[in-house]
């Protein structure tokens, strides 16, 4: 994959941004991940209400991607059911295992189909899918509590 | 068998292209490259002597058993040791867990301590959590002046003390490429009493080392980091001390004789070498000892001492880059330097770097405990080789500012 696709602008400015990096005040979970090859630690906090996650943001230190993706995220899970947000995160997860998306998926996937290429580089896609495995577990909390 | 004025040229590996640019090695520290003359000794020895050593009489077999125990001799010379004192093993974590298996786990008992620096490998720091768990001992760390990098006298005078069974450290730290004071450990460790264990891993290569000048009671370090070959590394131990421990495999080579219901194992080294050994690795080693033999220790080190100069100073110059441990800047580094780029996670670094052809290291180096304290997540590291050039220091130096452009940060 080319560097300038990699750290495309559109993943570069996630990767930078604060907006969705922040705690949360009262959050319905709280969850964390590691990614011990890059380092990459991550706290995800999401707010639920009547099955909807109303917040979500992270926390944490990590490399670009790792950032980009969760920042991406996060964006993209806010306002979601639970069972929509499960449905991407298998999406996303499918899509970095090297899964063609269809048209609708990727859609669906918005800023995040972006990350499409690290499919193509084996020792960054643990940064990629780091945020989403994260939410898989933090998914499974919420349907414990 | 060396182009002494192109060194590189020796190294058939770096002459490729690394997405697309001249490939510039500066990993040395995790792996180094192999000369030809290397190359050549392992496969003159795979295509004309590669019988199984020790176990044959007739003319291949023995000059298989020349080879193997000829390397052996070789490396005893290379380390200022006597050829009965030199195991072969896979790596110096092999090395490092054989003196834990066969020699720390029947010393230690509650009570006693070992003491290594805060800044040791995992493969020096691992082993020594296991004994102490096994035993009841305590690990204590010597902890470095966070500004310098340094162990401080105190801490070597305080921390080292009666109930101290082990005192083990690297000669070359792998992540601040500091050298420690093995002369000082070694003499408070006499003192009280305790055994020594040099990680001699990142100094071989860069330094002339000399275990019984240093008087060590054991000393480790592996090939690959010496231009040797993959999957071979050795284990030195003070012939008193070897000759007083228990075999860690067994097997075929390590017996004297075996009855039915017991056995009486070879004398050391041989006690501590199990099954068909890596004899093409042994040969292998040796020539890598032979060709720095050939460039000569005092060129490596000027050239070296040289290059890492103009790698320092650069660094020192650059607006966004902090060295890890750079309080004395004139500090003499051997090999090894680690840094950071403001904002910048050191695996987006490398993955840039990459696509400019430039391998440096990532990450935490294997030393987590170390970064831990110096409240480090993970660092960028350079290293050299003989084979390193002006030209690799120029390029990192002119590339580095690229990452942050790359990553939207303007400068
Ligand atoms: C200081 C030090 N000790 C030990 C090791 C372990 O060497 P190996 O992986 O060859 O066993 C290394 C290599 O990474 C090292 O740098
Ligand atoms: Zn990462």
């Amino acid at each position: 994959m080319e560097i300038d696709a990699l750290y495309s602008e559109i993943i570069t400015e996630h990767s930078r941004s604060s907006r969705n990096r922040r705690r949360m005040e009262n959050p319905t979970v709280s969850r964390q991940g590691v990614n011990p090859s890059c380092g990459d630690e991550l706290t995800l906090e999401l707010r639920e209400d009547g099955g909807v996650i109303t917040d979500a943001s992270f926390t944490g230190e990590g490399c670009a991607i790792s950032k980009a993706s969760a920042s991406m995220m996060t964006d993209i899970i806010r306002g979601k059911s639970r069972t929509e947000a499960a449905r991407l995160c298998s999406a996303f997860l499918g899509m970095i295992k090297g899964e063609q998306p269809d048209a609708e998926t990727l859609d669906a996937l918005e800023d995040a189909a972006a990350l499409q290429g690290v499919s193509k580089m084996p020792a960054r896609v643990k940064c990629a899918v780091l945020p989403w495995h994260t939410l898989k577990s933090a998914i499974e909390d919420l349907k414990d509590q | 068998m060396v182009n002494i004025k192109n060194i590189s040229d020796d190294f058939p590996i770096l002459a490729q292209k690394i997405n697309g640019h001249r490939f510039v090695y500066l990993d040395s520290a995790a792996t180094s490259m192999r000369p030809n003359f290397v190359l050549d000794r392992i496969d003159a020895f795979y295509k004309s002597s590669a019988a199984n050593p020790h176990r044959g009489v007739y003319a291949l077999a023995e000059r298989a058993t020349a080879a193997y125990e000829g390397a052996r001799a070789a490396v005893a010379r290379f380390v200022g040791a006597d050829t009965d004192e030199i195991v072969f093993t896979r790596n110096a974590s092999e090395s490092l867990n054989i003196v834990m298996y066969c020699h720390a786990q029947y010393a230690l008992k509650p009570g006693d301590s070992v003491v290594i620096p805060i800044s040791e490998h995992h493969s020096n720091l691992v082993p020594w959590q296991i004994a102490a768990a096994k035993t009841g001992a305590e690990l204590r760390y010597l902890y470095t002046d966070a500004e310098t990098g340094l162990i401080p006298d105190s801490e070597i005078e305080r921390k080292i003390d009666k109930t101290t069974k082990i005192v083990a450290f690297a000669h070359v730290s792998n992540v601040l490429g500091l050298r420690f004071p093995a002369e000082k450990l070694v003499a408070r460790a006499r003192c009280v009493g305790a055994v020594t264990v040099l990680d001699a891993a990142q100094s071989v290569p860069h330094f002339p080392v000399d275990f019984h000048g240093l008087d060590v009671d054991f000393a480790a370090f592996s090939a690959h980091k010496m231009y040797g070959p993959m999957g071979i590394g050795v284990l030195y131990g003070r012939r008193e001390l070897l000759e007083k421990m228990p075999p860690f495999l067994f097997g075929g080579d390590m017996i004297e004789y075996v009855r039915e219901q017991d056995t009486d194992f070879a004398a050391p080294p041989h006690r501590f070498e199990a099954g068909t050994q890596n004899a093409g690795g042994a040969v292998g080693l040796a020539a890598a000892v032979e060709y720095i033999g050939a460039i000569g220790w005092a060129n490596i080190e000027s050239r070296e001492a040289a290059l890492m100069r103009r790698l320092t100073a650069g660094l020192a110059e650059q607006k966004r880059v902090s060295v890890i441990g750079d309080a004395d800047p004139g500090a003499r580094r051997y090999g090894v330097v680690s840094f950071n780029i403001e904002d910048v996670h050191s695996h987006d670094a490398a993955t840039i770097l990459d696509s400019f052809g430039i391998a440096i290291r990532a990450g935490a180096h294997c030393a987590h405990p170390l970064l831990d304290y110096l409240g480090v997540k993970a660092s960028c590291r350079a290293s050299l080789g003989v084979y390193s050039t002006e030209q690799d220091i120029d390029r990192l130096l002119e590339c580095i500012p690229q990452v942050r452009r790359k990553l939207g940060y303007g400068d």
